[in-house]
């Protein structure tokens, strides 16, 4: 066998590359996420005490159960790796799936908790929220729009790994080519490290 | 082709890796709304960032394989962090001083 023969067979793949890629995309999330988290850092210093009555309003229940729901989450989605790593396709499927489930439960949860706020006139502008102390409208207003897109990766997440199903089930991904389905986790993972912080931030004051 | 797979090398983590260090942020989370419950004062917000820093490094290590991966992959990660916190320091020393 000449080289040259082996290279012909050799499909060029750069994995580590594709990681590192990924890797970079979750870094400019972070800047996304980050510009965020220092508004509200910056006015929660500024109105403490209103800060500590709007999150009374949260339930820290569904909040620690949504938590737990997407910690989960982001342990079949690895586990699932390791299953297509030993070539056992089902399996990697079963505990893909098993990810897609607990998000899907994760925005129900959100979707009762946005509904409830709602039903109580709290939301952007509405008449009930403008009356409040300025510190209070300022918390819902990073609330919702905090969660909201936390929400709308949630989804995106979703879409991605559905997408990983497939190739799983058409056999793209497979036991020696999986660098696919690992950067679908590292964006899920990226989710469920966003959720960790926003928590203890909005369900977690007292 | 053991060649060929070898280029490609992986690491498989074991299921019990994972699963210890899920049960690891479950109890951290736990831990999180405990401490919630005390009245810490203004200790409240640093052991929630704390815990919750503490949380996204063992996701970010074994859940995404960052301490597998080639050490370029934590001086990115660092240089990230560091940006991050320079944004946060700034806004603040900002305020302070309006």
């Amino acid at each position: 066998m000449t080289s040259k023969a082996v290279a012909g067979e050799h499909k060029h793949r750069d994995d580590v590359g594709s990681r590192m890629g990924l890797w970079l995309f979750l870094f400019s999330e972070l800047i996304l996420f980050g510009g965020m988290f220092i508004i509200y850092a910056v006015y929660r210093f500024m109105h403490a005490e209103e800060f500590r009555l709007a999150a009374a309003e949260l339930d820290p229940f569904i909040g620690t159960i949504n938590t737990m729901i997407l910690l989960t989450s982001s342990l079949t989605v690895a586990m699932s790796i390791t299953a297509i790593q030993q070539g056992k396709k089902y399996l990697s499927m079963a505990l893909a799936s098993t990810t897609l489930v607990l998000a899907v439960v994760f925005l129900v949860n959100k979707y009762f908790e946005w509904s409830h706020k709602i039903s109580i006139g709290i939301y952007p502008q509405s008449p009930e929220l403008m009356n409040k102390p300025q510190g209070e409208i300022l918390y819902f207003g990073l609330y919702y729009v905090m969660t909201g897109l936390h929400a709308i990766h949630v989804i995106i997440g979703m879409a991605v790994l559905g997408f990983m199903l497939v190739f799983i089930a058409k056999g793209s991904i497979n036991r020696g080519s999986f660098v696919k389905l690992e950067a679908g986790a590292l964006y899920w993972h990226l989710v469920d490290i966003i959720w960790i912080f926003l928590f203890p931030l909005f369900y977690l004051i007292h | 082709m053991t060649q060929h797979e070898e280029e490609h090398k992986q690491h498989r983590v074991p299921y019990g890796e994972y699963i210890l260090i899920w049960l690891g942020l479950l109890a951290l989370t736990c831990l999180t709304v405990a401490l919630a419950g005390i009245d810490l004062g203004r200790w409240v917000i640093i052991t929630a960032l704390i815990i919750a820093s503490v949380k996204s490094l063992l996701v970010m290590n074994v859940f995404m394989h960052l301490k597998y991966e080639d050490r370029m992959f934590r001086l990115f990660a660092l240089v990230a962090l560091v940006t991050f916190i320079i944004f946060i320091s700034l806004t603040f020393f900002d305020y302070a001083f309006h």
